[in-house]
């Protein structure tokens, strides 16, 4: 592959989240150290968000992304709250991810390459992965009329969204 | 139930190279993270709630075809250099190991899977395979996870994919990684822009041995960072893709580094072979150091073909644990040194001079005594 700048062979490729769009720069070496691209100290968001530099031994523990905490909200299902997140690191169960969704939302971003899940899917659980996929891409042609001002399109969208959501409870 | 010692007396055939001795990947390996629905998580989980999991699971584990009569035990029973053993094989974490009863290890006869219960998840499962076969080990591993789900109701988000205690597993919940051997790249001085390369894909790569960035044995591990977001074999496939690469590099660097400066190269491989044939104290860091550059040589035709699984069975035998379960009494530092000499001296005694492989090397020193290499 070229780099982008010149016509010499990238090496370095890089890939970022900018406004929710992923973007690809590929870059050879002299252009990625003109662009302080390998400046380890300019780079530090990009590698604090991927699981750090090299010899680090894993990704980022959870608590360590900085997450805003919530007065108090305890897990209905295990009794785990936000101020055990920051000691341990760790959620308590499964349901906590609904209980801390909005910090989880937050926590998730940068921390992947996306924030929805694209692999495996348990058998039994097809159809509402399915439904949900669906009601993602309608919730971007929601945005796509609201901003084209097809409000009418914009609440058939809605309607089915919600006929989709319900289905799922 | 298989025993301890059955289940260690072997090298497992991944350990050996096989087919792909001669490429810079060791070893393939995938983890996949699952946890039970309606259960805590084993670290927050009470000491009976993390029983009942388990209980539920071990079963489960133990029915499945591939882990027939396999090593099953809770970690309270294994002493500590078993335990540690088991981690200097990959067959289970540090983290596994620090755990007692509550949590257990699963093994099967081979050596090929190894399923964790009750570690940070409810259940780590791991496939490993020699060489480059990252997409095979999921493969099993994956047909693996499938059969279990007829069995366990795992705890799964149609948006977040399989929940894990740490959101940094979340989705596919798969750790893909291999080992790669690459003392060409390190002798050549290019490791440091090839592992800043693949860094930069958003891939980690850390040395298996040593601390921070130094890296003992020329030894690397690449691996995905990101687990939700891409399919498995999104993730797989540009792993293969940069890990591809990464060997070719190394080749590159190897021929390269052979033909600017055989001399060079024949001086490290001599002195490694030297130092291996006739230590009596030798630590595991400079054991390991050498073996890593006597395997080199195998691959430069320095040794018959035999010694790169030679390198790397050794590799594994002179570890702490290994040689105290070799003994079957506990070392001082100083007697594991002492023992690890006399293992290496041992294995290496049938090992034919590097001279007498070098043919290669047209100018061949006579009495080289100050070296410029280094």
């Amino acid at each position: 592959m070229k780099c982008d700048f010149c016509d010499k062979k990238a090496t370095v490729f890089l890939t970022q989240l900018v406004g929710g769009k992923m973007e690809k720069v590929c870059l050879c070496d002299g252009c990625a150290k003109e662009r302080g691209v390998t400046d380890p100290t300019g780079f530090s968001l990009a590698e604090v968000l991927l699981g750090g530099a090299p010899g680090s031994p894993g990704p980022v523990p959870a608590g360590q992304v900085a997450v805003k905490t919530g007065g108090g909200k305890t897990c209905p299902s295990c009794g785990f709250s936000l101020e055990d997140l920051q000691r341990v690191r760790r959620f308590g169960c499964s349901d906590c991810y609904r209980t801390f969704s909005a910090e989880v939302g937050q926590m998730v971003q940068g921390m992947h390459k996306g924030t929805s899940h694209a692999g495996k899917v348990p058998e039994g659980l097809m159809g509402m992965q399915v439904r949900q996929q669906r009601i993602e891409e309608l919730r971007e042609q929601l945005e796509q009329a609201i901003a084209s001002e097809s409000y009418e399109e914009a609440a058939g969208i809605r309607d089915e969204i919600q006929n989709l959501t319900e289905a799922k409870a | 139930m298989m025993r301890f010692s059955t289940l260690i007396k072997h090298p497992a055939n991944w350990m050996t190279g096989g087919r792909e001795s001669r490429g810079a990947v060791l070893t393939s390996r995938i983890r996949l993270a699952r946890n039970l629905r309606g259960h805590s998580f084993p670290g927050w989980a009470k000491r009976g709630e993390r029983a009942a999991a388990l209980d539920l699971m071990r079963p489960a584990v133990e029915e499945l075809a591939p882990m027939k009569n396999a090593f099953s035990q809770e970690l309270g029973d294994l002493g500590p250099v078993q335990k540690q053993v088991l981690v200097e094989r990959h067959l289970i974490s540090r983290e596994l190991a620090a755990r007692g009863n509550g949590s257990a290890a699963v093994i099967e006869r081979r050596q090929t899977f190894s399923l964790m219960l009750n570690e940070e998840d409810h259940l780590r499962m791991q496939a490993i395979r020699s060489g480059l076969q990252l997409s095979e080990a999921y493969e099993a591993l994956s047909a693996l996870d499938t059969e279990l789900e007829d069995k366990l109701e795992f705890a799964f988000d149609a948006k977040l994919g399989y929940l894990t205690a740490c959101p940094s597993n979340l989705g596919t919940g798969l750790r893909a990684s291999a080992m790669l051997h690459l003392p060409g790249l390190v002798l050549s001085d290019k490791i440091g822009q090839v592992l800043q390369a693949v860094n930069k894909i958003g891939l980690a790569v850390r040395g298996i041995y040593g601390e921070g960035t130094e890296s003992l044995g020329n030894l690397y591990q690449i691996s995905n960072q990101s687990t939700l977001g891409e399919s498995e074999e999104t993730i797989i496939r540009r792993l293969e893709r940069v890990i591809s690469e990464v060997s070719m590099h190394e080749q590159n660097a190897r021929e390269k580094l052979f033909e600017d400066d055989p001399e060079m190269v024949a001086d490290k491989i001599g002195r490694a072979y030297g130092v291996l044939r006739h230590a009596h104290l030798i630590d595991s860091k400079e054991a390991l150091t050498h073996l890593s550059l006597l395997r080199f040589g195998a691959i430069l035709d320095f040794f018959n073909e035999d010694t790169v699984a030679l390198c790397d069975t050794l590799l594994m035998d002179i570890q702490p644990a290994h040689l105290q379960l070799h003994t079957g009494t506990k070392l001082s530092p100083e007697e594991r040194d002492s023992i690890r000499a006399e293992i290496v001296r041992s294995r290496l005694q049938s090992l034919d001079s590097p001279d007498n492989h070098s043919d290669k090397l047209e100018a061949k020193p006579e009495s080289d005594s100050d070296n410029p290499g280094d």
